[in-house]
């Protein structure tokens, strides 16, 4: 899932100056797993801002809305009647859906309630790790499902570097060296084969806006090009 | 005897079957060309050539292959080089064929310290290619003429390729075989991570004489000499990828009140003249690591002078 973090309330209220009347939006997915722009969190956000205003004297009245998932037009389509209603809305989606909402309502500001920080997991009850850089070309199969895009704090894609310290990382302890762990869960399966080659240089062809489009869905994205 | 792959003097050396012995030279952290005329006297004549460092530990310095042309200039064959953290294969590639354009005929690829470690912990780190992929790059570079891209070199960069390897680091076993992929990518020559566990070096130097490694490539043995206790307990704890065995600092705290630092050259010396019997191993690559004027007396104790003239 995509894993987020509530702006720091200054950030936000600075945003915020100027607009009277609030729409905050939360989503139910993944920033709601990770306790960071769900139901609650929107709730919480507009009493914060709420008290503040009123201590600063200029009181503002907020609303949160819900929706299923902000990345989803069809779900924003439940917002129509109400946008119009506000001054500013603060999505607390991740970052695509802020972008998709300043989308669907481009005449009103649309402000981002977090930061958007990684595709990760669930480790347990408010501690999330990420696992996935979204690169675009998976060496998953050949490393023993440990990515070293992403836990190898150098991204190497050939092995340890000379820095690894025992089993640790570099740059902290507390960090696994992730060539040490692929090494050892390869060595483990006795396919130690998988990591003898070298890896050639990656596309890295991940650094322009990515579009995928399954097969079978090719019309109808004609279609919507078409209008 | 095949044809040279590079025009490049450490490459005739090692040919030629001497014993090398390399040298190291940090950049200023300023634009200071006298203070890199400075390091380079005590270099010159005293070693076959001179790492030339990249924004080494992460901070920022003269660029190497700036300092690199002076140091050309102070009649030093300077070895240029190059970290993975700081530039893509676009930058490096450019700069390769700038480097070869100014006269220079060795690169050393490195992946380099984490940004976190220097005075820019923000950067955003470029790793576009890793260090065995540099290798590769480079060597395409020069023995197929072309760019990472495909496309056609008109004067190919004739570069003696350099590796760096630590034979120390966990897990290992795996690390003879890190060794491995980069002979294979195309590295001419090796340097080591600073020696000072002898026997585990002698672990790693046999699985490589039996792999058959040691005849594909020149094995040149890291060697620094410690100047104070302090740095040799800096080394174990703090520097990553170091392994700094307890006899070490036993036997500097041994040493007579300030002959410390003699006893750190001591046990170099001790240490050259091993790798020169070494088999596998095709010199030495000393790091004086700010004791550049310190290298002509460790030269002369290791009784590596005078040097080759190629």
């Amino acid at each position: 899932m995509i894993v987020a973090e509530r702006k720091p309330f200054d950030e936000i209220s600075d945003l915020l100056a100027g607009y009277d009347k609030i729409l905050t939006v939360g989503c139910k997915t993944c920033v709601a797993v990770c306790l960071a722009g769900g139901e609650k969190e929107a709730a919480l956000l507009n009493k914060e801002l709420m008290l503040a205003r009123k201590v600063a004297g200029k009181p503002v009245e907020t609303c949160a809305a819900l929706v299923e998932r902000q990345c989803d037009m069809e779900f924003l389509a439940e917002l129509d009647d109400i946008v119009d209603q506000y001054d500013a809305i603060v999505s607390m989606a991740c970052g695509a859906g802020v972008q998709f909402m300043a989308e669907r309502y481009p005449t009103k500001p649309v402000l981002p309630g977090v930061n958007t920080t990684f595709i990760g997991v669930n480790r347990d009850v408010g501690w999330y790790e990420e696992k996935c850089r979204s690169c675009g070309n998976c060496l998953l199969g050949i490393t023993g499902g440990i990515c070293p895009i992403t836990m190898c704090a150098k991204s190497l894609m050939n092995g340890p570097c000379g820095g690894t310290n025992q089993t640790s990382c570099e740059i902290n302890k507390d960090q696994p060296c992730a060539w040490y762990a692929i090494y050892q869960r390869l060595a483990g399966q006795g396919r130690l084969d998988n990591i003898l080659k070298m890896t050639e240089i990656m596309d890295w062809r991940n650094n322009v806006p990515r579009t995928i489009v399954q097969p079978g869905y090719e019309q109808r994205k004609a279609a919507f090009s078409d209008k | 005897m095949a044809e040279f792959k590079s025009n490049s003097k450490l490459e005739r050396i090692l040919r030629a079957g001497h014993f090398a012995f390399t040298g190291e030279l940090g950049p200023p952290r300023g634009s200071s060309v006298e203070h890199v005329r400075e390091k380079a006297k005590p270099l010159k004549g005293n070693v076959d050539l001179v790492n030339i460092t990249d924004n080494q530990t992460a901070m920022v310095r003269m660029s190497s292959w700036a300092a690199s042309i002076i140091a050309k200039e102070e009649g030093l064959e300077p070895n240029y080089q190059m970290v993975c953290r700081d530039r893509n294969r676009l930058a490096m590639q450019g700069d390769i064929l700038g480097a070869y354009a100014m006269g220079i005929n060795n690169i050393l690829c490195l992946s380099g310290d984490h940004m976190q470690f220097g005075d820019h912990p923000g950067a955003k780190g470029v790793f576009d290619v890793d260090s065995t992929q540099l290798i590769n790059m480079i060597k395409k570079m020069r023995d197929e003429g072309v760019f990472q891209g495909g496309a056609e070199i008109e004067e190919p960069p004739k570069m003696f390729i350099g590796g760096a390897a630590n034979p120390f680091a966990e897990p290992f076993e795996w690390r003879v075989h890190r060794l491995a992929k980069k002979i294979a990518a195309g590295v001419d020559f090796i340097q080591t991570q600073c020696i000072f566990n002898m026997e585990k070096f002698r672990t790693w130097v046999a699985q490589a004489n039996d792999m058959g490694l040691t005849e594909k490539v020149y094995i040149l043995a890291g060697v620094t000499p410690m100047k104070s206790v302090g740095m040799a307990k800096y080394m174990k704890n703090r520097v990553p990828g170091m392994d700094v065995p307890d006899e070490i600092i036993k036997r500097l705290q041994g040493a007579e009140k300030g002959k410390v630092a003699d006893e750190g050259i001591k046990i170099a010396c001790e240490q050259i003249e091993e790798f020169k019997e070494m088999k596998g191993i095709a010199g030495v690559h000393l790091m004086a690591i700010e004791w550049e004027h310190k290298v002509p007396e460790i030269a002369e104790r290791a009784k590596v002078l005078p040097r080759p003239v190629v």
